[in-house]
């Protein structure tokens, strides 16, 4: 356990020494340190659960006086937070924000002064999905954190119109991440929302980070739904300990009567969709690329969105089959559709990505609600490869940037030649995203297969289109990376080395991700869903995942054969067919007046058939529909006389 | 010792009767259009010619993506044969569908890129209900086993009548959607067999000697697969199955010869809209029934 309170405390104390930490080196320095400390704990943590340690769950409940104190202390902490919210939503006039934000404090904060607050068995647990999720949450936030350092200094050395605020920018990385050890090691429920919250809050604060106008309504609309979510989660703490007696996750998922969780149940799911940006919550994540690329990063991969699909698949084994699971599976398998198919509309890099995020989300939240041990194991396995991945992705695109003054992926055209390294790295980066065998083929294997056994005809329509468009909107970036054009000229600009740090490792880390997938789904996943349904689980067989190996092999092979004896084939190199009106290369032509123009090939983005325009709103108003309607008859079962 | 033999038959067995079937497409088309046609082999002779011409390469990585198209198009016609899980099979067809699409593009030729742009919206097109037909046989074996399986050898061994009697909208889901992958028209919009057209030779455009040659060679595979997943509607764990399937993939590959001569090319939001249309009413309804029962 006591890794268990390093992890937690440290990164806020860091974060406290990086507020005063003006001198770049100094902060580039602690960064790096305490990064690095981060992995090892988390490591440490690990080998300590899972090698010297049975794997068993553990809990700790602490010393009573010192948890008071703890109480004492995060409830003044939160009402700190809600006067902050209060005072910024009044300044920029978003009173509602701080409405949310009041109404929630004061809930939870009644709740546990009036005595009402139940004393669970355990405040921390850590079993092996918590021991995944710090692995997960140390080595890829802090990475992003290093990353940061590099692309910070040119950031401000781009953009000069923005006020340089590096001494809250990095503290508020370490703030999140310091909360999000703590959301995923909590078990009671309140320590939890605690947590929650200062994600929802420091993810508010980093999206404002330019302060510019467009900023600042993005800021707030994450807010808004976020603390919207946060009200659902107090109010599912509330009737939890009011109606139940229970006040820690675990003893909510493992109660005997499902029909009286369902309320308290379905909230958080509701908590946790807002916080996946889940239909129709989608638009925050969006509105959050327009912060500095290190915080979209850690948003999208590492944390926040990973805290909402993080509470499902803690849920999943008491949603399966339950009105809960049908509302978060088919909330999920809707966005993963919608959100693939928004995808393929934008060229905007971040966007993409965005998206891709929304929509590989989807896929874990309809994973997490069908709530099968197979489900869960496809949506553990896509966890981890979506964070790898697109961190990896965000930081490809935000060097990218830097380096060109560009994101769009039109611009990317022939980035293998003008830029190698970085497109290598895309490249990796979006092979690990979709192409078979990597994590999505599994995954989608798996969440297919649960779908059609639980015979829920929505999902696998969701699944098959999906898969579609998923594809699609990959592989016309993949297209645009690879394709090498005449007289491209090489990138000039240096990208910073802690860039590369981070972007190789994340690219090694991928690759490893990959290789030892077999044994990581048989030693890790498996043993870690047996622990979630209290019973043995084998998901894939041996056989079908030495398939897998051998495919992967071969993508990697293949490629490197033909590569050897590429030189010994006699060939005659030529220019690209233009049905004779060539100028000179594979770009230029004579146009019919005989001038000289130049070719330019761009991908297409098929925005009058799945633009935003066009499936948006009836999108977000088909979401809401949902949600009201699940959520109001799981609310008329309490009236109806079950309690 | 059976799934060895599958592999190891269809290797070398399929380009042979792929070849044939293509020598007997270019004939029966050519009889229908009233002409005489070249004689049965000459697709082998096409190939060998091929192969003895010079390449002329734009770019060297055109090489690597064009071996890992026929490499991943082998491998999914294999493991189909080896009875392996038909999810995973389609999952690897699309891998290779994917590889050629970047072959193309990488040429930064305009048309080329056009073809692999098309090529896309094909994949597009066809991709929900290559799904669906995996989902159609694991529906359907459960419902005549109480099981379902993605595993070939079980939904052959398991089914005592063909599946096709409780997968008739995904057989015609499937065949709509098998126009658009042995390339005939009308959907044939990403690669046309005669280079005058608008789009001289689509994805192709850029490919000459031995490596055309392998492009060939991958479509004959490829033919060989999709026709191999057609009779999969018909054989079951009875005798006269086998002779049933012969007769409709004969049926089936006729009837995609007939459409090609009959039908002009369509536009690529025709065949998008037609094909995910034809898939949403045949393909998910049939399961949908087939869940409900």
């Amino acid at each position: 356990m006591e890794f268990i309170e390093f992890l937690i405390l440290f990164p806020f104390l860091i974060a406290g020494v990086l507020a005063v930490t003006q001198n770049n080196t100094a902060r580039k320095t602690i960064v790096y340190l305490s990064g690095g400390i981060i992995i090892a704990a988390a490591i440490a943590l690990a080998v300590s659960q899972l090698v010297l340690g049975s794997g068993n769950a553990k809990t700790w409940r602490g010393e009573e006086s010192l948890i008071h104190i703890v109480d004492y202390a995060m409830l003044a902490v939160e009402a700190f937070l809600m006067v902050l919210v209060v005072i910024l939503s009044i300044k920029h006039r978003k009173y509602y924000a701080g409405l949310l934000s009041v109404i929630g404090t004061v809930l939870v904060g009644w709740f546990e002064l009036s005595g009402r607050a139940v004393k669970g068995t355990a405040n921390l647990y850590c079993d092996r999905l918590t021991v995944v999720m710090c692995l997960v949450i140390a080595v890829i936030g802090s990475l992003i954190c290093m990353y940061a350092v590099g692309y910070m200094h040119d950031y401000h050395h781009h953009h000069t119109e923005y006020k340089d605020r590096r001494t809250f920018f990095f503290p508020m990385l370490f703030v999140f991440l310091g909360a999000m050890f703590g959301l995923v090691t909590s078990s009671n429920l309140i320590w939890i929302y605690f947590f929650w919250e200062i994600t929802s809050i420091s993810s508010f604060l980093l999206i404002g980070y330019t302060r510019t106008k467009e900023a600042v309504n993005n800021s707030f609309r994450a807010l808004w739904m976020n603390l919207l979510g946060g009200l659902g989660f107090a109010a599912a703490i509330v009737l939890a300990g009011m109606r139940l007696n229970v006040g820690t996750l675990q003893e909510l998922v493992s109660y005997s009567d499902k029909a009286l969780i369902l309320v308290p149940v379905i909230l958080l799911a509701f908590a946790a969709i807002t916080k996946s940006a889940q239909m129709p919550f989608s638009r925050w994540l969006l509105g959050a690329m327009v912060a500095p690329t290190p915080t979209s990063a850690l948003l999208h991969s590492a944390t926040m969105v990973k805290a909402g699909v993080y509470l499902l698949l803690r849920l999943a084994p008491v949603m399966g089959g339950e009105l809960s699971g049908t509302m978060v599976s088919v909330i999920g398998g809707f966005t993963f559709l919608i959100a693939s198919m928004l995808a393929i509309t934008v060229s905007d890099g971040k966007k993409v990505l965005a998206y891709s995020t929304i929509s590989n989300l989807g896929l874990i939240t309809a994973c997490a609600g069908v709530g099968s041990p197979d489900t869960v194991w496809a949506g553990v396995l896509l966890l981890m490869f979506h964070a790898v991945s697109k961190s990896m992705l965000f930081q490809a695109v935000g060097s990218f940037e830097n380096a060109t003054g560009s994101r769009n992926i039109e611009d990317m055209h022939g980035l293998m030649r003008s830029y190698p390294r970085l497109a290598i790295i895309m490249v990796i980066g979006i092979a690990g995203m979709f192409l078979a065998p990597f994590g999505m083929l599994i995954s989608k294997w798996a969440a297919l297969k649960a779908f059609v056994d639980a015979k829920n005809i929505f999902l696998v329509v969701s699944i098959v289109f999906g898969s579609a468009t998923t594809m699609l909107y990959w592989t016309k970036w993949l297209a645009k990376i690879l394709i090498c054009k005449a007289d491209t000229h090489k990138v000039t600009h240096k990208t910073p080395g802690s860039e590369w740090t981070s972007l190789f490792t994340h690219a090694a880390l991928m690759i490893v991700l990959c290789v030892s997938l077999p044994i990581s789904s048989k030693r890790l996943i498996e043993p870690l869903l047996s622990q979630l349904y209290s019973k043995t689980v084998s998901v894939l067989s041996v056989e079908d995942l030495i398939i897998m190996v051998i495919m992967m092999f071969m993508i990697f092979v293949v490629p490197a054969v033909a590569g050897l004896f590429v030189h010994k084939i006699k060939v005659k190199p030529v220019i690209t067919y233009m049905s004779g009106i060539n100028n000179g290369d594979d770009r230029r032509f004579i146009g019919s007046f005989g001038e000289r123009k130049l070719q330019y090939l761009s991908n297409w983005y098929m925005v009058d058939y799945f633009g935003e325009k066009r499936i948006w709103k009836p999108a977000v108003y088909v979401a809401t529909a949902l949600i009201v309607i699940f959520i109001s008859l799981a609310i008329s079962t309490l009236t109806g006389g079950v309690i | 010792m059976s799934t060895i033999i599958g592999i190891i038959a269809f290797i070398v067995f399929a380009p042979f009767a792929g070849g044939l079937l293509s020598g007997i497409d270019r004939k029966l088309t050519a009889r229908m259009q009233g002409r005489i046609g070249p004689p049965i082999l000459q697709p082998f002779y096409d190939v060998k010619k091929l192969l003895n011409k010079e390449i002329l390469l734009i770019n060297n990585m055109q090489i690597l993506f064009m071996w890992c198209f026929l490499v991943f198009i082998v491998f999914t016609g294999a493991l189909f044969c080896g009875g392996s899980n038909i999810l995973l099979v389609f999952f690897v067809l699309t891998t290779a569908a994917m590889f050629l699409v970047l072959e193309a593009s990488l040429t930064n030729s305009a048309y080329a890129t056009m073809g692999a742009n098309r090529e896309m919206i094909q994949m597009l097109s066809y991709e929900p209900m290559v799904l669906l037909t995996a989902v159609g046989f694991y529906v359907a074996t459960a419902f005549s086993t109480g099981t379902g399986t993605f595993n070939l050898h079980e939904i052959v061994d398991n089914s005592p009548i063909p599946n096709i009697v409780y997968l008739p909208g995904v057989f015609i889901g499937f065949l709509y959607i098998l126009t658009i992958k042995l390339r005939k028209s009308p959907f044939d919009i990403s690669m046309s067999h005669h280079a005058h057209q608008e789009m001289v030779k689509g994805v192709t455009t850029e490919l000459s000697g031995g490596l055309m040659a392998l492009m060939e060679i991958s479509h004959w595979y490829e033919n060989v697969f999709l026709l191999l997943v057609v009779s999969l509607f018909i054989i079951c764990d009875a005798w006269w199955s086998i002779p049933l399937a012969v007769v409709v993939v004969a049926a089936a590959f006729f009837l995609e010869i007939l459409i090609d001569n009959t039908s002009a090319r369509v536009k690529w939001d025709v065949m998008l809209k037609s094909a995910w249309a034809v898939t949403l009413v045949f393909g998910c309804i049939n399961v949908f029934i087939l869940q409900l029962i």
